[in-house]
């Protein structure tokens, strides 16, 4: 109980005063886990909605693959990023290992199945109610893609701040492709498992209580900025 | 209105589900101009054949030419389904959504939208959400989203099979718009109320083929089969 006291009495602190170096570390955590969640939505969304609209051999085997792959393990996706941007390894000659861009491969990685299953999950009930008015207006396969993107676009955003959740949470993969170096790659939750680690409660329980409100506040900006729940019906 | 589409013919036409056939095979010529009005018991096809004529539904036997290439003939009909389909959309949007598929632009196609919007009575309700509106404006709104693009050939559906007498009656004078305006209907019901308003010739389908077909006045007085006569007396026909 004295740890979460002084975690919350020391969080408040660090957010008062602005402490440069938590404002660093969130802002860092910030720009690679929204860097990773862009990226990872222009790809998931897309293929979750030819997926939905498209008949094709292997969509069975894709959809299973692609929910299989929600629960990829964040460490083992880490070392596997690792070992392609490794000096040794085929993409080594751009030296991106241990830097900001390296972590947002790995979350990029990690999110697009989370969120082009959600995705396909909403997309192909709306494709369902779609169907026979598509097809009677024949409209290109272009179309439907747009068409379905734009109607579920508020089920899209749930699938999004699920895969924002899951990245700006997420230590495993982040930590071994960025290393947690100080002023380069440190961000919030590899903070706080080197704190933990140190066996400064106190610091790391600040730096939780930071991220929870990190997550909080986008989420709540992204509700409120698509005034989601405010129409009558979705 | 180029009027290219008919005649067209029907020839040995089928669609099939898995081996089973759902309507056909059907020999059929249609002229233009009218309302056809297609008949039957439940299951007896009706939907098919509206689905397999307007190439929703995959012609698996015969053939079904109409008196231009077929892509163009498709782009010349519209159909609408016996529950209405809403885009999450407002109602402007909705009406918007065909002119702007077939590529006009967005101030054009919003601005024909709130025409036809006053036309069929939904004038008030332009920014309300699809979804959220009556059966009965759903249905008037997905018929002026089907008549916006002036098709040749408008499919029904049974379009008024939920709706109170009042809404019917308000979709019937909107067909009878279109059908003076050239516009071609072919009509799907179980209604005989509206089969006798609206027919100009009556399609009778039973066990998925067309049993009898001809003209309205003489369907009605002078029925040519003793199934004919039954369905028409309201009797059980199997």
């Amino acid at each position: 109980m004295v740890d979460l006291w002084s975690g919350l009495v020391q969080a408040f602190w660090l957010v008062a005063t602005l402490d440069s170096e938590l404002v660093e570390i969130a802002m860092r955590s910030l720009r690679v886990s929204l860097s990773a969640l862009g990226i990872a939505s222009i790809i998931a969304m897309p293929l979750a909605a030819l997926l939905a609209v498209k008949r094709f051999r292997w969509r069975r085997f894709v959809i299973a693959v692609l929910n299989a792959l929600m629960g990829l393990p964040p460490v083992v996706v880490g070392l596997v990023v690792y070992v392609f941007l490794s000096r040794s390894g085929p993409l080594g000659v751009f030296g991106l290992l241990f830097t900001p861009t390296a972590m947002v491969i790995a979350q990029v990685i990690i999110v697009v199945p989370l969120i082009a299953s959600i995705s396909h999950q909403a997309l192909r009930d709306l494709w369902e109610e779609y169907h026979d008015l598509l097809i009677s207006l024949n409209v290109t396969q272009w179309q439907k893609i747009h068409t379905l993107l734009w109607d579920a676009r508020r089920a899209l955003l749930t699938a999004a701040l699920a895969g924002f959740g899951r990245a700006i949470g997420e230590v495993g993969a982040i930590m071994v492709v960025g290393g947690n170096i100080d002023h380069a790659t440190r961000v919030l939750t590899t903070a706080i498992a080197l704190e933990t680690g140190k066996g400064d409660f106190a610091l790391a329980l600040a730096l939780g209580f930071v991220l929870i409100a990190l997550a909080i506040s986008v989420s709540l900006t992204i509700h409120w900025l698509s005034r989601t729940e405010r129409e009558a019906k979705w | 209105m180029v009027s290219g589409l008919f005649p067209v013919v029907l020839n040995g036409a089928a669609t099939a589900r898995r081996g089973q056939i759902l309507v056909g095979p059907v020999d059929l010529t249609l002229n233009g101009g009218g309302v056809c009005v297609v008949i039957g018991p439940n299951g007896s096809g009706k939907t098919s054949l509206l689905r397999m004529m307007h190439g929703a539904a995959r012609l698996t036997h015969g053939s079904i030419d109409w008196a231009c290439p077929t892509p163009q003939a498709r782009r010349a009909q519209a159909f609408v389904f016996q529950r209405p389909v809403m885009l999450r959309r407002t109602v402007r949007e909705n009406l918007a959504y065909p002119l702007r598929i077939r590529g006009a632009r967005r101030r054009e196609a919003l601005k024909t939208a709130g025409d036809w919007a006053e036309r069929v009575g939904l004038g008030g309700m332009l920014d309300r959400q699809a979804p959220v509106l009556s059966g009965g404006e759903q249905q008037k709104l997905a018929l002026a989203r089907a008549l916006i693009i002036e098709p040749e050939l408008l499919f029904l559906d049974e379009p008024c099979a939920s709706l109170d007498g009042r809404a019917m009656r308000e979709i019937e004078e909107i067909l009878v718009t279109a059908r003076e305006h050239g516009t071609r209907l072919i009509l799907s019901t179980h209604d005989m109320g509206q089969a006798r308003r609206m027919a100009d010739e009556v399609a009778f389908l039973l066990h998925g083929k067309v049993h009898e077909f001809g003209p309205a006045a003489e369907f009605f007085t002078r029925p040519g089969t003793p199934q004919a006569r039954a369905f028409i007396n309201g009797e059980i026909v199997e």
